[in-house]
């Protein structure tokens, strides 16, 4: 999302959905996976009868809700949206005051970007990779103007090279290669496309479904190109949002607990030239900045303070990155030393250090040691057999959670039972496995105290509710007491390699249980010189080294009380609604980032004149301009400049344009500024859209492990069910759960039971090229064969929720999925794959 | 008769979360019974003596509607002429005045003659107490004025606990509703069945779509108990219908003044 909007976060939230017109799930199962957020749908349909549409290759519980399913062979999702873009574009149903004021339709692109049988210009089929500088807009004479051709009609505008690129799409073609019935996808394309009327509002919902492909990011892209179309962002019951598996994972991803960035979303720092000093790193991460003349950092803070270079709200990326250096070493970073940027970890430029990637250089013997906390590989990595080999290669593994889950049990006898003998995959025993376990037994959800940040953003306080259950501890007590041990180890080292350990600021109080409230201190920000939390937000935060912030986007989260006391925003529990036209905001419920705007681009939720709202539509008004305060006022904060005149206020400030981008220019994507259909890493057919079978610019890792149609004919695809939470080391763990799914169990269409002779109730081996599982058969209605290209295609689903421990047991599903990721985000395709399925 | 105060459920809001399953074990601190998956989502084919309220998953396929997947919440219906409160030897059957039928352990001698009695088979026996058990409609918690577990947990809001008169009212307007948007034989249930029920259903489709009788008939055995049998339960029995359908009940109650329990019945 971040390409096309400048963030990447869920841009609405649980309580908006109420305000939706129409509501497009694809890609989740929304009433079994977010049980909660479905509330806000039924109330929507309560107080203005709001449509639903389900598009799933599955008919689901959230299906029984909906008002319409479309059912969608898995991996097929850009040329179902495609279809709905030319759709939008033919039938002349998109936004048009909208589209001219709020994105980048009018910009011209460059002359050299072109696009031919499925490859965009600069494609390197060695590298299996783009050079992507071809993929830019037209500038005028002194380089910096981009042009632009309001009439839309230039064809080498981006709205009409959208048009071209998407004119292949017609609905016969989409559903010869989706396998969606005609009438079904018609009916899907009105329902939806109503909401291009300047008084209705969509909204999409998309989870794993969506993500968990090879072509995963250009699926997301797909869905900004449809809500820019309709113009639905930025305005209530409207948007695209994620909707998050885990109750705190926009909070472990604000923080960073990925490879490729550091806190904020700024990207991590590489041993490479443009990241081999403060400046170059700061110049590398404020886009547009390569070329600021600048010598040192007062130069470019110069530059920077006269608004060059043209980057939006990102041209302040310096005061955030010298902000979190100042919090991490205090006092010993400072402008001499380039503020400790030495002290950063630089990664390799050329290595991947994603999930997958982990695990294969585990296997190859890499790596010696691993601390698992918060996730279970064993059942809920890709590949899991691999990963579980990759794990008996380790010196040492240390596991921290509430039962020794698979993972921490993975050197046991039941860890390597498989249901056949099977040449491709090895069997080990304990006595093979030399890797010595460690177990921290962890504290539940209610032992421990905190702040998680659920999936609108929404930051929320939890106390604790219990103490913990024997020895077990808070992750927090775990972390503050290594980080503890760690540097009581170094601190009479004179090494200099040994100084980011020595002089790392930590101190989140005296006690044997650290203090949340002071991790919240630390990345909400504060002055130096006085320790005082940043309450203006973000704006305040400097490059001199006279502010620390361990997380910008935090910033503000934390103000003083007139008494002196910290005033924690997380911990507040007003639950009044805010909005004059009860839309549900609740602006004192927690805290939200950035700076508590609770439906982010709400710049769009209003006419661009700033002051009229969007006809028939004067309820979902977010802000409007004020003339005479000369500000922008509302109920949400505003997301535009606070002061900005509505001529200038852009919508989308976090992007250079300042706009929405239907084309996604420059090192946006590795795999192209538009998205396009690719048949996922392994698939029953040939891509039918053109000649490229999969993904260009995704990495392959095993390709000796690509299964051939003729062996495993099948498409395979994971899910979860509401019954059991993520890779159920938890409720497979807890009798009353474990009673309402007790088994593994894969789903298939009654004519493929027919086919292979399976009953609903019998025992099937499913395999791939990767291994195979037992599991229950339940042969359903719900599933059917999806007509592709005149051929019947079938499906086999399997939850992937199941491992040897617990009450509930069953094997897990990833011990079929394959080592394959998206080519930006590298997420595995755990979606499609193919596979095969007999009777046991 | 004090106002009913009923339990609603609109099959047409529910997700089959299954969080009112285990609201219900929680609340009455009942045991998992762990069976096997043998292909329906439902896992359990009926309420057990620990399981005293399930989901049912029933698939229906037809050419207008394609595929449809209805879900029913099954426990206790709450009759206001409830046939196992008829047939209680020990009158281990009580009506609440506002309406729940409520079923009383220290009474009850296992005989299990109101399962069979019941409509719906509901009262199951349950080996650790010698009883049977069923679904109080959580009398306790409301007369303390709390809502049944079930209602508290149900996010979707397809349970819903209020007074009958107003709730019935509620259900009309939402099968209308519901008949013009797509279900055209939606309908309510237990307004009028076997005289009205303290359990409320809003259905999308005809009974039978649901696993539900679509007339419920109150058992032929009933008519043989209340005329023949319970007026002479203390001596005739014995002699007269041992070899009948009945013999087992019977002897359970000739055991229970022994304080001699077989073993019997199923969990
Ligand atoms: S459903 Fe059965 S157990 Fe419940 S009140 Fe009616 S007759 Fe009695
Ligand atoms: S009313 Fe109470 S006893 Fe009956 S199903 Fe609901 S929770 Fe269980
Ligand atoms: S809790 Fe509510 S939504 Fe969930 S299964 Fe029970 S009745 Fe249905």
């Amino acid at each position: 999302m971040s390409p096309a909007f400048g963030r990447g976060a869920m841009t609405n939230h649980m309580v908006d959905l109420k305000n939706t017109d129409v509501a497009l799930i694809m890609g989740s199962n929304m009433a079994e996976n977010h049980p909660i957020g479905m509330k806000w749908l039924g109330e929507g349909r309560r107080v203005r009868g709001t449509k639903i549409i389900h598009v799933d290759p599955r008919y689901t519980r959230t299906s029984v809700v909906a008002d319409v399913y479309a059912p969608m062979r898995s991996g097929t999702d850009i040329a179902f949206l495609g279809g709905m873009i030319k759709y939008i574009l033919d039938n002349d149903l998109y936004h048009k005051e909208y589209v001219n004021a709020y994105t980048n339709a009018a910009y011209l692109v460059a002359d050299e970007f072109d696009f031919e049988d499925g490859l965009f210009s600069g494609y390197n089929a060695d590298k299996r990779s783009y050079d992507n500088t071809t993929w830019d807009y037209q500038y005028d004479a002194d380089g910096t103007t981009i042009l632009k051709d309001p009439t839309l009609t230039n064809p080498r505008c981006v709205f009409e090279l959208m048009k071209k690129h998407f004119s292949r799409y017609d609905i016969d073609s989409v559903c010869k290669i989706t396998g969606t019935p005609k009438n079904k996808y018609l009916e899907v394309l009105k329902l939806f496309c109503t909401t291009g009327a300047p008084n209705k509002v969509g909204n999409i919902m998309y989870a794993m479904g969506i993500t968990q492909h090879t072509v995963g990011s250009q699926n997301v892209k797909a869905f900004t190109i449809v809500q820019m179309l309709l113009g639905n962002m930025g305005r209530p019951g409207g948007g695209i949002n994620a909707l998050r598996g885990e109750n705190n994972v926009q909070g472990a991803t604000d923080m960073a607990l990925l490879f490729h960035i550091i806190p904020g979303y700024i990207d991590s720092p590489m041993n490479s030239k443009p990241h081999k000093d403060l400046l170059s790193f700061v110049k590398a991460v404020t886009p547009g900045a390569a070329n600021v003349q600048a010598n040192n950092m007062e130069e470019f803070r110069a530059a920077v303070a006269a608004g060059i270079p043209n980057s939006g709200f990102k041209i302040n990326s310096s005061k955030w990155v010298v902000s979190l250096l100042k919090s991490w070493w205090g006092d010993a970073s400072k402008p001499e030393n380039d503020f400790a940027y030495h002290y950063l970890p630089k990664r390799e430029a050329t290595k991947n250090y994603s999930h997958i990637a982990m695990f294969e250089a585990m296997d190859k013997g890499e790596i010696e040691g691993l601390f698992v906390m918060g996730t279970n590989p064993v059942v809920g990595g890709p590949n899991a057999n691999k990963e579980q080999t990759g794990l008996s290669k380790l010196k040492w593994m240390v596991s921290c959670d509430l039962w020794l889950n698979e993972t921490a049990e993975f050197w046991t006898y039941a860890a390597w039972e498989r249901p056949v003998e099977n040449d491709k995959v090895k069997i080990l025993s304990p006595k093979d496995i030399q890797t010595e376990v460690f177990f921290l037994p962890a504290a539940a959800v209610f032992e421990k105290e905190g702040t998680a940040a659920q999936t609108g953003r929404w930051v929320q306080y939890r106390w604790k509710g219990a103490e913990p259950v024997g020895d077990s501890r808070s992750d927090l007590w775990m972390i503050d007491h290594m980080a503890r041990g760690i540097m009581d180890l170094y601190k009479d080292s004179t090494r200099p390699e040994d100084e980011p350990i020595k002089n790392l600021t930590w101190g989140y109080g005296h006690g044997d249980e650290p203090e949340p409230i002071l991790v919240g201190h630390e990345y909400s920000g504060y002055t130096v010189a006085d320790n005082k939390p940043i309450s203006a937000g973000f704006a305040a935060l400097k490059d001199d080294g006279s502010t620390a912030c361990g997380c910008w986007i935090y910033c503000g989260q934390m103000t003083t009380k007139p008494d002196g006391s910290l005033d924690y925003k997380p911990m507040h529990r007003d639950n009044v609604d805010n909005s004059k036209t009860g839309l549900g905001l609740y602006s004192n419920w927690g805290w939200c980032w950035p700076v508590n705007r609770r439906i982010i681009y709400n710049r769009c939720s209003i006419q661009p004149d700033g002051v009229t709202p969007w006809p028939g539509d004067d309820d979902r008004v977010l802000i409007r301009w004020d003339a005479a305060a000369g500000a922008w006022v509302g109920d949400d904060v505003c997301d535009t400049g606070k002061t900005s005149p509505p001529d200038k206020a852009n919508p989308f400030i976090m992007r250079p344009e300042g706009k929405g981008c239907f084309f996604a220019a420059k090192g946006s994507f590795k795999d192209g500024p538009f998205p396009e259909h690719y048949e996922p890493w392994e698939s029953p057919v040939r891509n039918l859209m053109n000649s490229q079978k999969f993904n260009p610019a995704t990495k392959v890792w095993e390709p000796e492990k690509l299964g051939k149609v003729e062996e495993y004919p099948f498409i395979g695809t994971t899910y979860r069910v509401v019954e059991h939470w993520q890779t159920g080391a938890l409720t497979r763990n807890l009798p009353w759960l474990a009673e309402l799914m007790p088994n593994m169990f894969v789903e298939i269409s009654e004519e493929l039971g027919k086919l292979r002779g399976i009953d609903n109730g019998d025992k099937i081996i499913m395999s791939t090229t990767r291994g195979d599982i037992e599991a229950i058969a339940c042969v359903t209605k719900r599933i059917k064969p999806y007509i592709v290209d005149g051929k019947e295609v079938h499906m086999v689903g399997a939850l992937w929720q199941f491992g040897f421990k617990g009450y509930a047991t069953g094997d897990p599903a990833n011990r079929l999925t394959p080592h394959v990721g998206d080519a930006n985000t590298m997420i595995p395709e755990y979606k499609a794959w193919l596979c095969d399925i007999r009777r046991a | 008769m004090a106002r009913s105060l009923t339990n609603l459920y609109d099959v047409s809001k529910c997700t089959a979360c299954r969080g009112c399953l285990v609201a219900c074990k929680d609340s009455n601190q009942l045991p998992a019974v762990i069976e096997p998956f043998k292909g329906n989502y439902a896992t359990h084919e009926d309420t057990n003596g620990n399981t005293y309220t399930l989901i049912r998953f029933i698939e229906h396929e037809d050419p207008v509607d394609g595929v449809r997947w209805n879900f029913l919440k099954w426990q206790c219906m709450h009759c206001f002429d409830a046939e196992c409160m008829k047939v209680c030897p020990k009158n281990a059957y009580t009506k609440t005045e506002w309406g729940a039928t409520i079923h009383d352990e220290d009474k009850c001698i296992g005989c299990q003659y109101c399962t069979y009695a019941c409509p719906f088979g509901i009262p199951k026996y349950r080996k650790r107490t010698d009883t049977v058990t069923k679904c109080t409609l959580c009398y306790e918690r409301v007369e303390e004025g709390l809502k049944p577990a079930c209602v508290r947990t149900c996010p979707s809001g397809a349970l819903t606990f209020g007074y009958r008169d107003e709730l019935l009212q509620q259900a009309e307007e939402r099968v209308k509703m519901l008949r013009a948007n797509g279900f055209p034989r939606a309908t309510i249930y237990g307004k009028l069945e076997l005289g009205g029920t303290n359990k409320i259903y809003v259905l999308t489709d005809t009974p039978d779509k649901f696993g539900l009788p679509v007339e419920p008939k109150v058992s032929a055995n009933t008519w043989v108990w209340q005329d023949w049998v319970q007026p002479y339960a203390g001596w005739l029995i014995p002699i007269a219908l041992a070899a009948s359908a009945t013999s087992f009940v019977t002897n359970r109650i000739l055991d229970s003044k022994k304080k001699n329990h077989a073993e019997g019945g199923h969990e």
